[in-house]
Formats: C-alpha cells, structure tokens, sequence
C-alpha cells in the first residue's frame, strides 16, 4: 500500500501541474479519455469502509485506464464536505467520487442543498444491510425475544446506538420499531462516534443493542464480546450465513442497507459516463474486487447509471420517511 | 504471540528499518538545534507519514522523539542553551560542569542515562498498556466522561504556572472544539453557513500551528543570543560513566519511574518530568549544597526522567486515546489518519501495531547510543547551520503538512491562524499545551457527556452508580477541591508552581 501511495502522491502533485496548465481541453477529447490523471474524492476517512472500497476500485480502475487514479480525502461535516466537494468540480470526468447513502439523507436535515439529483450517477457497488447486536452474554436468544421485551417495556426504557444522531443506523432502527407498529421513541438512540465506540460500549454494558452493519461489528463478535441477531436485509448474509434475516426470525419485513457508489459532477458528458459505467462493470466482475470486498466482509451489488439514479431516489424517499418519523428532518 | 511475529515481520523490513534509521539522524538534528522541539519533530513528520503505512509512520515518530529528547542536551553543555525545553531543567547544571573542565562525563552521562531510562519507559509501557487495555475494554461512556475530564484537570493542574491562565486556555481549546458538527445531536454550530467550517477545527493542522508555526515566529520575534560554543575538545565520554551509575544508579530508578509516571498523566510531558525529578533529586540529596556548581546527581535523575517519559505519554494515548503529553496529541490524529483508533479495541484488532510500537520504542533506544555519540562528535558543526535557511524550509513544511491534512487551502489557513493565536498566547504566559488538550478531548468529554445523560434519562447520580466511574469522578473532584482550597489560602495551586518555573 505505501508504494501505491507514494506514486499517488507524485501522480496528484503531476495533475495539479497539468490542470493548471492545461486548463481547457477540446470536447473531441471525450474519446481519448482519459488523457491524464483522475481525482477520486472519498468523503470518508482513511482506514474506513467507504476510503477501502474507493481505494479498490481506484487501483483497478487504474489499471483499466493506464491513467493514474488518486484517492483524495476531503472528510468532515458528516460527509457535506466531501460530497459538496464532488458536486462542484468540473463535470470533465477528472475528478469522480465515491457517494454513500448519506446523500440521502443529509438534505432532509438541512445541511446542505445537495440531494442525488446533484451528481452524475455511474454505478452502485456495495450495500450493507444493519444487523441487530447484543452482548454475548445477554438474556435475549433471538431477535422475537428481543422485540417483545421491547414492546413490553416503556418508551426509552432500551438503549441503541450505532452511529450519531439521525444517522443511518439510527434511521434503521427508527424503520424497524415502524414496521412493528411501534413509535419512533419507544427505544433511545445513544448517538456514538461511529460503529466501533458503540460497539465497545455494547461490550462494557453501556446499552441493550447496536444497529449497525454486520462488517462494523465484526470484530467484536468474532472477539466473542457480541452477538448478531438478525440483519435487514432481504436474504443472509454470505459471511454470517447463521444469522437469520428479520422476515425469517420475526416476520417483519423491513429491509434498509447503507450503500456505497460512484457518480461524477452534474452534467458529465456522455460518451465519458458510459465509459466509466462500463470500467466499473468490468472492476465489479473482476475477482480482486469481489476477493477484497467478501475480505472484509462487505456486500457486493450492481446498479447502472439508469439502475442506480432510481434505486437513488427510492432511497432518498425512504430516508425522507423515516428521518420524518424520528422527528430529525428540518425539510 | 502471532502478533508479534507479525509484529516482527513488519518492522525487520528494509523500508522500515530505513525510516527508522532517516528519522533517527533527524530526531538528533531537531533535538539539538535550539529553538526546535521534539513536539516540533512531530508535527514536520506527520505530511510526511501520511504517505506511509501505519508501522513506518509510527515508527518514525517514535524514533524521532526519542532522539531529540537526548539531543537536547548536547547543545545544553555547549551553548547553555536547551535543544528542548526538555532538557531545561539541568541547563546550567550541564553548562557548570563544562566550564569545570567535565564536558565528556556530561555528555557521556547524558547518553548513557537518557538510553537507560527510555528502556525503563518502554518497559513499562509493554507491560501496563495491554493489561490496562483489558480493563478498559469495560469502560463505558460513564468512564470515559470522567478519564477526559481527569485529563483536562490534570492538564491545568501541571502545566501552568498561572492557574488561572491556563484554564483560560483549556476552555479556548473546547471553546474552538465546539465548531462543526455537535457531535451528539448532529446539528452545525458557528459554522455560518461555510461548508468548511462544518468539518470543524482539525487538530493536526492546528497542532502544527501552534507548536511549530508559534516557535518560528518567536524565533523571529527574539533574535538568538547564541552564546560562545565551549571551545573543549571532546574526547572519551564514556569513562567515568560506570562509577557515575554505580554511585547513582538509585537516582537513575528514581528519575524513570517519575518520568513514566508523569509522562502518562495528560497534558505534562518531558519537560515537566524533567524538572520535578530534578527538584526532587536536590531536595532528598545528601549533599544539595553543590547543586549549580556542576554537580552530575541531578542531571542523573533529569536526564532519565525527560526520555522515560516518552513511552509513558503513550500508555494513556493506547489505551484510552487520551494523550500523555503534546507529542502523543499528534500521534492519536495520526493514529486516526490510518484507521487504528486508539483504545482499548486496537489491543484486539490490531495488536501487531501495538507490538510493533513497543519493538521501535526498544530499536530506536539501542540506536540511540551510537548515532547520540556520532551527534556529540559532531556537535559544535550542527550547531554552525544557518538559521535564515533552516527556519523556511520548517515553513515550507508546516504549510505541505496542514494543506495534506484536508487536501485544501483550509487547512492552511487554519494552521496559520492557530499557529498566530498560539504565538499571542505564549507572548502573554498563556501555556499551548490545556488549549491542544481541550481541542483534543473536548469531543470525546461532550460526546461521552451526552451519550451518559441520554442513559442515564438524566439523573446525575449514574456518573457515580458505576464503580471505576465512581472512583475517576472522586479523583477529579478532588483535585478540584484542592486547587481550590490551596488557592484560596495563598499557596500555589499548581503543580508547576511548586517545581520552579521553566
């Protein structure tokens, strides 16, 4: 890793230069694309999921390309940063991104103005369901045990956490309490510093459950400090092939998922899109890609262009829904 | 036991022991130059760690301070000017001896025992931090609240001579923190609409402001009265070190074991172990009459305490993310950078790091002995570099550092900008080190202060309910309690105060 990311650097030191000297470029160049090294802004830390996966891609789509692809870190205000960051480059197919599903979301909170409709989608290629963790040792078996504990306790009495406030393992839950016809404050959400603290305060007994993905608490069950319940998804898991989905355990049919895909700025030719749509194809078939995700334990999907700006909007109306429900929407 | 073959496999490979070696020569180099600290050494290595995995990027760090801390003091008996604020304490004490004729047993002695007590320091650290990790692997957001708090007391409670102007300094320090996004509820606070400004106050660039950006710019301020360089030539300086040990090898155990111990309380570093073991060192001496005549016992305890001190600072930070000391504040944003979250979670995930950390700490100790003489011989040459070339390229530095931070120009900004405010700060006697902890812990205090009000549906009482909560808290308070007290009597208040001031 650190060969590649001290080629990175001369490579991105290289593409300020070229950018600034060649400024302009000629619309017939959408042929030859690219023609010089690509920026891809990852609105997530280094070390994390989301700066993982970009990094992956980036060094596949490197090959693909034979342009250098730069892994660029713009992090910070809940992922606004690195998002508004994407948005406002120039639609020349030079500087791409990864987005996740925050983009769904953050608009409904008032943080920003930028919804999906401010990018150029390319490809979905990763979606990770929550799944529902307790302590090893808790007296709750199953997830039905679990949820009836729940409905016979009163309001805030259970204590979740997984995320930060109106984040979207909070918006999961929030989902899930819905679907069994519970109110939105019937359990607490404990906003944490991201999955792992809330994961460590799992273990010390500071609350009842998490409901965050099953990669992020990984670790702790693997440790033998966790256990998973059940996950939201449609079907289980291929790396936890012995926790059951919410329909199977309890019947309730609540799926939701945290996802991870690529889009450029608005307005990005044509001819351009379709060629990253396809590289992306070729990387998502590509066994490095599909060994390095199941690796660490991440869903694999596809979406195209087309595929990916509807399952965008779907996404944005379920958010919508239920950061409405949890009372977090300020829109 | 994987884990340290592992462990092993990734530090004896020829890019790292490369890094290590470069990082060694220029640890010595910043150490011994006045007017460039360790902390300094730091924050010039982060832009460049950036590029690195997370064993060299440690490792570097590692090696670097650990040489600068003993590097201050060679310009110490040359000059009787510090290359630390580390090795203040035993300043003129060095410089007495030199004039005495007894340059070599000085040096020698500050080689020998600044090796012995980072040994002393590592060890320490190998043993408490992943038996600590274990209990802590237990702490909830209950004892976490009150470990922040602890720190930013002890933060105040050792670092200034002042009180009162160094909690002034603390709470600038949580007062900036609060800009961003609030960490509990997700809302924008004084952000004023700037996308920028909602990622909040970063502290890497901010720390580079502060300690490197402030210290050129008082280096400008104050012209250099660089003192003549002692014209003795150096000879053998390891004769006579032996009987030096074997007369006061009880100091030497003394000076470590209060330099981890301070070391791995928040907020005080080096420098401070330096100089309360040095005090304590005169006050129980059987002859402290001839203290400041060049008298090497003191300089025993001091020298051992200021290195042993580095791999305390770095217990607290493993362990709970709560830096021992300014320089350890640096390595948990680097820490961050490359995704091994300090606490006690990294003991499980990634204990290969951990081990890693302590077999640099042991390489960079072994090294210092060979590459600290090379750097006594050469001595009076390093200190001949033209400072009107050195200072720039630190400038050049500190604003490539900031700028990778957040790839953009705020970065840059704001390392300037803190780097200004720091500068007006220390101007006026108000001590950095509270402001950088508050910037530090003060997500991590209103984080875990949320997430316990919301379990505890707000009832105080729970901050207490908790026995090892329980117990921090009791501690905090009553450091509270004694700071007030002893102010209101007219005593100092402040541990610092007590030691004489550096």
């Amino acid at each position: 890793m650190s060969k590649i990311s001290r080629r990175t650097f001369a490579a991105s030191t290289a593409a300020i230069a070229a950018s600034a000297t060649f400024g302009f470029k000629p619309a017939s160049a959408d042929d030859a694309y690219p023609t010089r090294p690509i920026q891809l802004i990852c609105p997530w830390g280094a070390g994390g999921g989301t700066d993982a996966t970009a990094r992956i891609v980036g060094v596949l789509l490197e090959k693909e390309f034979g342009q250098p692809v730069n892994v660029v870190n713009r992090t910070g205000g809940s992922g606004v940063v690195g998002h508004s960051a994407i948005s406002t480059a120039a639609p020349d197919g030079y500087t791409l991104g990864i987005i996740t599903v925050e983009i769904a979301m953050m608009h409904w909170a008032g943080l920003t103005q930028l919804t999906p409709k401010d990018f150029t989608p390319l490809a979905l290629m990763n979606e990770d369901p929550p799944g529902i963790q307790v302590k090893a040792d808790s007296s709750y078996k199953t997830v039905k045990d679990l949820a009836d504990a729940i409905k016979a306790s009163p309001p805030g009495k259970f204590k979740a956490s997984g995320t930060g406030q109106g984040g979207i393992w909070h918006l999961a839950l929030v989902g899930w309490l819905k679907a069994m016809g519970l109110p939105p404050n019937q359990v607490a959400w404990v906003p944490s510093n991201g999955a792992a603290p809330a994961m460590q305060d799992l273990a010390a007994g500071g609350i009842d459950f998490t409901t965050c993905s099953i990669p992020e608490a990984r670790a702790m069950i693997d440790a033998g400090k966790a256990r998973s319940l059940a996950i939201m998804a449609p079907k289980r898991a291929a790396t936890f092939p012995d926790v059951p989905t919410l329909k199977e355990a309890m019947g309730v049919d609540y799926t939701t998922g945290a996802w991870r895909g690529f889009a450029g700025p608005k307005g990005l030719p044509q001819p351009i899109a379709t060629k990253l749509t396809a590289s992306l194809k070729k990387i998502f078939e590509s066994k490095e890609y599909n060994e390095f995700m199941s690796s660490r334990g991440f869903g694999v999907v596809w979406n195209d262009a087309s595929g990916y700006a509807a399952f965008m909007d779907k996404s944005d109306a379920q958010m919508g829904e239920a950061m409405k429900a949890a009372g977090i929407a300020k829109t | 036991m994987n884990a340290l073959l592992e462990a092993s496999r990734l530090i004896f490979d020829p890019y790292v022991l490369w890094v290590i070696a470069a990082s060694a020569a220029f640890g010595m180099f910043v150490g011994a130059m006045p007017g460039l600290t360790a902390t300094m050494a730091t924050a010039l290595l982060v832009p460049v760690t950036f590029f690195m995995d997370p064993v060299p990027a440690l490792g570097a760090i590692v090696t670097a301070t650990a040489m600068a801390i003993f590097a201050g003091d060679i310009p110490a008996a040359l000059l009787r000017i510090p290359g630390t604020p580390a090795s203040a304490a035993y300043t003129d004490e060095s410089y007495a001896m030199s004039k005495n004729g007894q340059l070599d047993l000085n040096l020698g002695v500050n080689l020998v025992f600044s090796v012995l007590g980072g040994f002393v320091g590592v060890a320490i650290l190998i043993i408490c931090a992943p038996a600590l990790a274990e209990v802590a692997i237990n702490f909830s957001s209950f004892e976490y609240f009150w470990l922040a708090l602890l720190g930013l007391t002890c933060a105040v409670f050792m670092t200034s001579d002042v009180p009162l102007k160094g909690i002034t300094s603390l709470l600038f320090g949580l007062a900036v923190n609060c800009i961003g996004i609030d960490p509990a509820a997700g809302y924008p606070r004084f952000t004023f609409g700037s996308v920028e400004l909602l990622q909040g106050i970063s502290f890497i660039p901010a720390m580079i402001g502060m300690f490197a950006l402030s210290e050129l710019l008082r280096g400008m301020v104050h012209a250099d009265a660089t003192g003549a360089v002692i014209a003795q030539r150096i000879g053998n300086i390891f004769s006579g070190v032996f009987g030096v040990f074997k007369r006061y090898w009880f100091n030497f155990l003394r000076g470590s074991a209060i330099g981890v111990l301070i070391g791995a309380l928040p907020g005080a570093g080096a420098d401070i172990a330096a100089w309360i073991s040095f005090a304590i060192s005169k006050r129980f001496s059987k002859e402290p009459e001839k203290f400041g005549t060049g008298h090497i016992e003191g300089i025993v305890d001091a020298t051992s305490a200021n290195n042993s001190a580095l791999g305390g600072a770095w217990i607290p930070a493993l362990v709970f993310g709560i830096p021992g000391d300014s320089i350890t504040a640096i390595v948990i944003g680097v820490l961050y950078m490359k995704g091994m979250n300090p606490g006690p979670t990294v003991f499980l995930q990634n204990p290969q790091f951990i081990y890693a950390v302590f077999i640099i700490f042991v390489l960079a100790n072994i090294l210092m002995l060979p590459l600290g003489w090379i750097a006594i011989k050469g001595g009076k040459q390093l200190l001949r570099v033209p400072r009107n070339v050195l200072l720039p390229v630190i400038l050049m530095f500190c604003l490539v550092g900031s700028y990778a931070m957040t790839n953009s120009v705020y970065g840059v900004i704001m390392m300037v900008v803190m780097g200004l405010i720091g500068w007006l700060m220390e101007e006026h006697g108000f001590p950095i080190a509270p402001a950088i902890l508050g910037l530090v812990l003060g997500e991590m205090l209103e984080q875990n202060f949320m997430t316990s009000m919301i379990k505890a549906d707000g009832a105080f009482v729970m901050f207490f309910e908790r026995p090892i909560a329980a117990t921090l808290g009791v501690v905090t308070l009553l450091i509270w309690g004694t700071m007030l007290w002893r102010g209101i009597k007219g005593r100092p208040a402040t541990l610092s105060e007590v030691a004489p001031a550096p």
